[in-house]
C-alpha cells in the first residue's frame, strides 16, 4: 500500500511545497509592482501635494481614495525628492516611537489606540482645529502630536513621545500618503460617516 | 546525560522564566484597559505590550531549541556537534535578552534616526528588539542549525524527522532576515513583514513543533517511527500546502491587489485541515494505548496541544479569515482572541508536554502523576480559553459598533471602547489573566518539586 509508505507522503510534501512556493513567488513579483509608490495601488509620495478624498465606486462595491487637485501640505509644494525625504522621516518617527504597538496601520499592530489607515481623512480633525487653535487640519495634527498630554482625547491619553515639529510634520505627511493607498475598502464604512 | 541535554535544561529554565515575564507583562498590558492612568508617564502601554509579545516569541523559541537539544543526541546516537559554542551562546543569549528588556523599560525611545533602530527599538511588531539583538538571534539560530546539521554529518546518519528539521531551519533563518530593513513604504514593509510573521508562525514553526511532537510521541507512547514519520510528512504537506498561500489572508487590506481576497480566503480556509489531522492522530494514538501512560501530564498537555492548535489556530482563525468577515474583525480584539488561543494551543502546550517528559527522565521517575499538575492544567487552560471568550465578546463589539455602525473613525473607536460590553469583557479578561497567572505559579511549583514531594511517585531508574 502506497499510503503506508512514508516515502509516498514525503514525495507529496515536497511537490506540494514546490508548487505553492512557485505560485507565491509569481504573485509576490506582481504584488510588489502594484504596491510600489506610483504603482496601481499605492500613490507616489508627491500625493502629499494633492487633495485626497474618498469616493464610493459601485463596480467594486467599496470606497476608494481619490487623488484630486492641488492641496500642498503646510502650503508648500514638494518635489519628488523632498516628498520622499519627508515620508522616509515620517516612517522613521513611526518606528522609533513604536507607534504600531498602540495603534494599527492597515489594521496591523496593537489595539489600544485607533487605527491610523485613514486618520488623515477623519472628520474629527475639524473639531481639533478649534481645540488646538490651528488654521488647518495638518496644523491641528502637528500640535496634537507634539503635546498629546495637553490635548487629552478621552480616558486613554497618548503619552508625550518627545516628537519635534519637523518630526510631527513628517508623520502628518505619512498619514496623508497612507490615506491615499487603495486598501480594498478597509476600514469599512469610513466614507459613509464622513458624509454624515 | 549528554552535554546537549544539560544545555536543554538551561534553555527550558530560561524559557519558563520568560513565560512568567510574558504573563506578568500581559497582566500589566490588560490592566491599562481598565485603568489607563496606571503607570502613566512611567511605562507606556506599548512598552508593556512589546515585553509581552517578545517574551512570548523568545520563550517559545527557547522551548523549541531546548526540545531539540534534548532529543537530538538520542535520535542520532551521539553528542551534539559544536556543543561548546552552543553552551557559550546560551549565556550570551540570556544576557542579550536582559539588556534589551532593560533598554525597553528604561530608555523606551530614541530619535527618528538609524541609531535608534540599531540600539533602542526597531518599532516593528514582534521584531521590536534593536538590530544588534536581532543580529545576535541570527547568529544563535545559525549555530543552532550547525548543531543539528553538524551532528547528522558527524553521526553519518539522519532520520526522517531530523531531515525535515534540518530543511525547516533554512527558511526559519532566512525569513528572520526580514527583521532588519526599515522600508518607508508601509505596504511593502508589511508585505515582507508578513513573510516573516506568517511563514514563521503558520509554517516553519508549525513544522518545527511537528518534529518535536513526533519525537515526544515516540517516547511518550512508543508510537512506531514509521507511523510518526508518515504523519509528519502529511502534516508538512498540508501545513505548507495551505499555509504558503494562506499568507494571502494578511494581504487583504495593506494595499495589495484584490486577487489576494480570493486566494487568501480560499487557502486560509483550508488551513485548519492539518490541525484537524493532528487531533485525529493524537486521539487515535491515545485511544490505541487506552490513555495508558507513565506520564499523564505529558499526555494531557499533548492532547491540549492537538485540540488547542485545531480550535485556537484553526477554528478561531477560520472565523476571521474570510475577507467578508475580516473586513470588520481585522485589527480588533477578535484578532487578539485568535492570537492568544492559537499561540497557546499550537506551541505553548507542546513545550509544556515536552518538559514533563524531560523531568521524568532527569528525576528518574517511573510514573508521573499528581494533583498539582491537574490544578495547573485546569487553571492555565480555563484561564486562557475563557480569556479568549472575553476577548471575542470585545471583538464583536468593535466589529459592530466601531466598524459596521460607526464607520471606523476615531470617534467610533472610542464609542466601541466605552461600550459596556467591551468594558466588562476587558475586566473579565484581566480577572481570567490572574487565574492563568495562578496556573503558571502552580506549574512552576510542580516542575520544581516533581518527584521531590511526598511519596506520590515511585522513583526508579528509567532505562534509556
Amino acid at each position: 500500500m502506497y499510503f503506508d509508505d512514508p516515502g509516498f507522503w514525503r514525495a507529496g510534501a515536497i511537490s506540494t511545497i514546490a508548487v505553492m512556493s512557485i505560485v507565491l513567488i509569481m504573485l509576490t513579483i506582481d504584488s510588489l509592482a502594484a504596491i510600489t509608490p506610483g504603482g496601481s495601488n499605492v500613490p507616489p509620495y508627491t500625493v502629499v501635494n494633492r487633495h485626497v478624498y474618498y469616493k464610493f465606486v459601485a463596480e467594486r462595491g467599496i470606497d476608494v481614495p481619490v487623488i484630486g487637485g492641488p492641496e500642498p501640505l503646510f502650503g508648500k509644494p514638494l518635489d519628488d525628492a523632498a516628498a520622499t525625504a519627508l515620508i522616509n522621516q515620517g516612517k522613521m518617527v513611526i518606528q522609533s516611537r513604536a507607534c504600531i504597538d498602540c495603534h494599527t496601520f492597515f489594521g496591523n499592530g496593537a489595539y489600544y489606540a485607533p487605527d491610523l489607515t485613514k486618520a488623515w481623512l477623519d472628520p474629527d480633525w475639524e473639531g481639533w482645529q478649534a481645540v488646538t487653535g490651528a488654521d488647518t487640519r495638518e496644523g491641528a495634527m502637528v500640535k496634537f502630536l507634539m503635546d498629546p498630554e495637553q490635548y487629552r482625547t478621552w480616558t486613554r491619553t497618548m503619552p508625550n513621545l518627545g516628537i519635534t515639529e519637523p518630526e510631527a510634520q513628517a508623520v502628518v505627511a505619512y498619514l496623508k500618503w497612507m490615506a491615499a493607498v487603495d486598501t480594498n475598502g478597509f476600514p469599512p464604512n469610513f466614507n459613509r460617516t464622513e458624509k454624515k | 546525560m549528554y552535554r546537549s541535554q544539560t544545555l536543554a535544561l538551561k534553555y527550558f529554565t530560561a524559557a519558563i522564566t520568560l513565560f512568567g515575564i510574558m504573563t506578568l507583562a500581559g497582566l500589566v498590558s490588560s490592566y491599562y484597559y481598565i485603568n489607563p492612568d496606571f503607570l502613566f508617564g512611567i511605562l507606556p502601554f506599548n512598552i508593556a505590550k512589546i515585553l509581552h509579545i517578545n517574551t512570548l516569541v523568545l520563550w517559545l523559541l527557547m522551548g523549541f531549541m531546548g526540545s531539540i537539544y534534548w532529543f537530538l543526541p538520542g535520535e542520532l546516537g551521539r553528542e551534539t556537534a559544536g556543543i561548546r559554542v552552543a553552551e557559550i551562546l546560551f549565556y550570551v543569549f540570556c544576557a542579550a535578552v536582559a539588556v534589551v528588556a532593560l533598554v525597553f523599560i528604561f530608555v523606551q525611545y530614541g530619535g527618528s534616526n538609524e541609531a535608534a533602530l540599531w540600539f533602542i527599538n526597531q518599532g516593528r511588531k514582534y521584531v521590536e528588539p534593536p538590530r544588534w539583538a536581532a543580529l545576535g538571534i541570527v547568529v544563535i539560530m545559525v549555530v543552532f542549525a550547525y548543531n543539528v546539521i553538524g551532528t547528522a554529518i558527524a553521526a553519518r546518519k539522519t532520520t526522517g524527522i531530523i531531515t525535515v528539521l534540518m530543511i525547516d531551519l533554512i527558511p526559519l533563518i532566512l525569513l528572520y532576515l526580514i527583521a532588519f530593513p526599515a522600508i518607508s513604504n508601509m505596504s511593502a514593509d508589511l508585505f515582507w513583514w508578513w513573510w516573516l510573521v506568517h511563514l514563521w508562525v503558520e509554517a516553519t514553526w508549525e513544522v518545527l513543533i511537528g518534529c518535536i511532537m513526533a519525537l515526544a510521541l515516540m517516547q511518550l507512547l512508543g508510537t512506531s517511527r514509521r507511523i510518526v514519520e508518515a504523519w509528519l510528512y502529511i502534516e508538512v504537506a498540508l501545513v505548507l500546502g495551505t499555509g504558503i498561500l494562506g499568507l494571502g489572508h494578511h494581504y487583504f487590506w495593506i494595499g495589495t491587489p484584490n486577487y489576494w481576497l480570493t486566494i487568501g480566503g480560499f487557502f486560509s480556509a483550508l488551513e485548519p485541515l492539518p490541525l484537524l489531522g493532528m487531533v485525529v492522530h493524537a486521539v487515535y494514538d491515545a485511544g490505541a494505548h487506552h490513555m495508558k501512560t507513565t506520564n499523564r501530564p505529558a499526555l494531557y498537555w499533548m492532547m491540549a496541544e492537538a485540540f488547542g492548535n485545531f480550535i485556537g489556530a484553526g477554528v478561531w482563525g477560520f472565523m476571521i479569515t474570510l475577507p467578508q468577515i475580516n473586513l470588520y474583525a481585522h485589527g480588533t480584539q477578535w484578532t487578539v482572541s485568535h492570537g492568544h488561543f492559537a499561540f497557546w494551543g499550537a506551541y505553548a502546550c507542546g513545550i509544556i508536554s515536552v518538559l514533563y517528559l524531560v523531568l521524568q527522565r532527569t528525576r528518574n521517575l517511573a510514573v508521573v502523576d499528581s494533583q498539582l499538575w491537574k490544578w495547573s492544567f485546569a487553571a492555565l487552560n480555563l484561564g486562557l480559553v475563557l480569556m479568549t471568550g472575553a476577548l471575542l465578546v470585545a471583538g464583536f463589539v468593535q466589529a459592530f459598533v466601531e466598524r459596521a455602525i460607526g464607520g471606523s473613525t476615531l470617534n467610533a473607536f472610542i464609542t466601541a471602547q466605552e461600550n459596556p460590553w467591551f468594558v466588562e469583557a476587558m475586566v473579565t479578561r484581566f480577572l481570567l489573566g490572574i487565574i492563568f497567572a495562578a496556573g503558571y505559579v502552580v506549574l512552576v511549583w510542580d516542575f520544581l518539586t516533581l518527584g521531590r514531594r511526598a511519596p506520590v511517585f515511585v522513583a526508579t531508574s528509567v532505562a534509556e
